[in-house]
């Protein structure tokens, strides 16, 4: 009897503790984090960079308008504050000289100011319309602002073949106020954790968003930046496509060009 | 090493549905104005920018007018920034009036809301070093002054009495436009607080009168320009939506003696999913000014001299106003709003600013002004019949 017992149990309950003893080693929040903190890991150290950014937007019936941008981003090396940024816009014409101040922050709203060149005046922006069209487009401001590894509670679901390769695929859930999104869905490729895609689920839990990274140059020998980023609103069949062109870093950018004094100056 | 060529060029149309109270004004005019912008930068990081501006108006020969926006050498470096020749400046926070901003000259027949300003000839050394901790001073020399321009006969929301632009200004000093004037200003952030504090000793910007009888017995008014020292403050808290503001003066030198006034309010921002995108903005601003706004015209004329207060009427109103920005693709966006004199005689302006961009290089503009029950109030009187609608098309190039 006991040996039937014995069998019985390594039979049938064996096997349903397997998931579990397995799980306790690969709790799926510990492995989210896990992957995102590599993640991070892996992009920092990058000091500035600059780019110019070009946005194609296509409507429905496939009409396109532009955008022309250039971009600065200062990191900030404590992980509990966000990186500052500064945009100046070139095209449309009408905006040319507009220039955007950011100063990033993890959980608290960014504090940015908007230097409007006819007035010259900087005026302080609210900048809690985070799920808000940047430029008319389809990236939101959440989407261009800088991505914190804190911003987001991690998960992970599952690996998965993408592309060339293998992902992790991520759930994350944004922890700061205002968001668009009770979820995204991200995933990572296993040997350079570069972004491939991000799937954004709006309010009410619904696909809103794709966003497919390419075009992947490194940088430094260390740094990996998509090229090419294509969102596609799910919803609306909207479309915008972000390029960025002649990426450098550590060009020795200080807080010192991250001002409102350099705000006025940039053109 | 580039140059770089921009600007824009538009044509505006404007009409006023009211018959005009003066002879020669119009009830519907077109106007023309071009602004072509020059920049050149050194390798160096230093720069020249050079924007001269013209307008033809059909109506107004005072608003046919050339300027100089600016003709401006910039040397930035590390710790300071040293600005030498003309340009604009601007100071201050609050939407409905611009009470701190003092450097430059209002233009005033471009735009009712004193946004438009002259080209100011200035040296503007800013001290940077310790602008994370201690903040930025700026230090202005303005060695030449600019007169205020005003409407001239043909122009509608012209002002009663007539001032006459086409005689001479009177000054307080003997330097007259030569006087030197000097300014300084302190500014710092602190976390969500953004303080400035300035001071102005100079030639006001902001004139006061002196009645004069023409050849033909007729009485016109000219602005008299007197030496004064403006104190000011600005202030602005960010919460999360909400942005507090405020602007304080303090302003001595006047014949008719000191004042204070101050505009202060707040802005807050509906935004998110349920808005689709857009941002809906709600500004409210109360502003004081302790001038004796309870004035006779007829009374000044006789005593020789008409305050400054002419200029304004903003002396115990609100203003209640809602900015729409569509952030859609045309970058579409309306700001509306409304000043009202509550607590005095009940007089109102209405305004409407809406734009639109059409390609990528047009833009559509419609502002309108509505004047309610102005001749409750003698400083809004003579626009009682001035109401107008104006649309202006926009090239960017």
């Amino acid at each position: 009897m006991n040996k039937l017992i014995m069998i019985l149990v390594a039979a049938f309950v064996l096997p349903l503790l397997v998931p579990v003893l397995a799980g306790a080693a690969e709790d799926p929040v510990a492995k989210g984090e896990a992957i995102a903190r590599e993640w991070d890991r892996r992009d920092r150290g990058y000091g500035d960079t600059s780019a110019t950014m070009k946005m194609i937007l296509e409507n429905r019936q496939g009409q396109t308008s532009e955008r022309k941008m250039r971009i600065l981003f200062l990191e900030v090396p404590d992980e509990n504050d966000g990186d500052k940024s500064m945009v100046v816009f070139d095209y449309p014409r009408d905006i040319k000289g507009t220039a955007l101040l950011s100063y990033s922050h993890i959980l608290k709203p960014d504090d940015q100011w908007l230097y409007l060149p006819a007035l010259k005046r900087v005026k302080r922006i609210s900048s809690n319309n985070k799920s808000g069209p940047f430029m008319g487009s389809e990236f939101a401001y959440e989407d261009i602002s800088s991505q914190e590894l804190k911003k987001f509670q991690y998960k992970w679901l599952r690996d998965e073949a993408c592309d060339k390769s293998v992902c992790f695929v991520l759930e994350q859930r944004p922890l700061y106020e205002n968001s668009g999104y009770t979820r995204q869905v991200a995933w990572y490729d296993k040997e350079t954790y570069r972004l491939q895609r991000v799937d954004y689920y709006d309010r009410r839990n619904a696909l809103l968003k794709t966003l497919i990274f390419s075009k992947y140059q490194q940088h430094l020998g260390k740094y990996w930046r998509a090229h090419d980023m294509y969102m596609v609103n799910q919803q609306t069949g909207k479309k915008t496509r972000l390029i960025y062109e002649k990426l450098k870093f550590k060009s020795g950018l200080t807080e010192k060009d991250f001002t409102q004094s350099s705000l006025k100056r940039m053109r | 090493m580039a140059v770089e060529f921009a600007g824009w060029a538009e044509l505006e149309g404007k009409y006023f549905p009211n018959e005009p109270l003066y002879e020669r004004q119009q009830q519907h005019s077109a106007s023309a104005a071009i602004q072509p912008e020059i920049y050149h930068a050194w390798t160096s990081g230093s720069s020249f920018t050079f924007v001269p501006f013209y307008r033809y108006d059909s109506a107004d020969d005072q608003r046919t007018h050339f300027d100089i926006r600016e003709a401006m050498f910039l040397l930035p470096r590390e710790n300071y920034e040293l600005r030498v020749g003309v340009g604009k400046v601007f100071w201050g926070v609050t939407e409905a009036s611009h009470l701190v901003d003092i450097i430059n000259q209002t233009d005033l027949v471009e735009s009712l809301d004193g946004e438009e300003k002259l080209g100011q000839p200035m040296v503007n050394l800013g001290l940077l070093a310790y602008q994370e901790t201690l903040g930025v001073m700026d230090f202005f020399v303005l060695p030449y002054f600019r007169e205020r321009t005003f409407p001239g006969r043909g122009g509608r929301l012209r002002f009663d009495p007539y001032i006459d632009v086409e005689n001479e200004a009177e000054y307080e000093h003997s330097a007259r436009q030569r006087h030197i004037d000097y300014a300084l200003r302190y500014s710092n952030t602190f976390d969500r607080l953004d303080v400035g504090i300035s001071h102005f000793y100079g030639t006001s910007r902001e004139p006061a009168y002196l009645p004069k009888f023409d050849a033909n017995g007729n009485l016109n008014i000219i602005p008299f320009y007197e030496i004064i020292n403006q104190t000011g403050l600005d202030l602005q808290y960010a919460g999360d939506a909400w942005l507090w503001k405020l602007e304080a003066i303090y302003r001595s030198g006047y014949e008719n003696g000191s004042y204070y006034a101050a505009d202060a309010g707040l802005e807050y921002t509906f935004s998110g999913t349920g808005l689709g995108g857009m941002d809906l903005g709600l500004i409210v601003e109360y502003m004081y000014d302790s001038r004796d706004f309870d004035v006779d015209i007829a009374t000044l004329i006789t005593s020789g001299y008409i305050g400054s207060q002419f200029n304004t009427f903003l002396n115990n109103d609100y203003m209640i106003g809602l900015r729409l920005a569509f952030n859609d693709e045309a970058s579409s966006e309306i700001l509306t709003g409304i000043i009202r004199e509550d607590l005095d005689n009940h007089a109102s302006v209405f305004q409407l600013e809406a734009s639109r961009r059409i390609g990528g290089n047009w833009k559509a503009e419609l502002d309108a002004y509505i004047f309610i029950g102005a001749n409750k109030d003698p400083l809004l009187d003579f626009l009682r019949k001035d109401s107008f609608v104006q649309l202006a098309l926009k090239y960017y190039f």
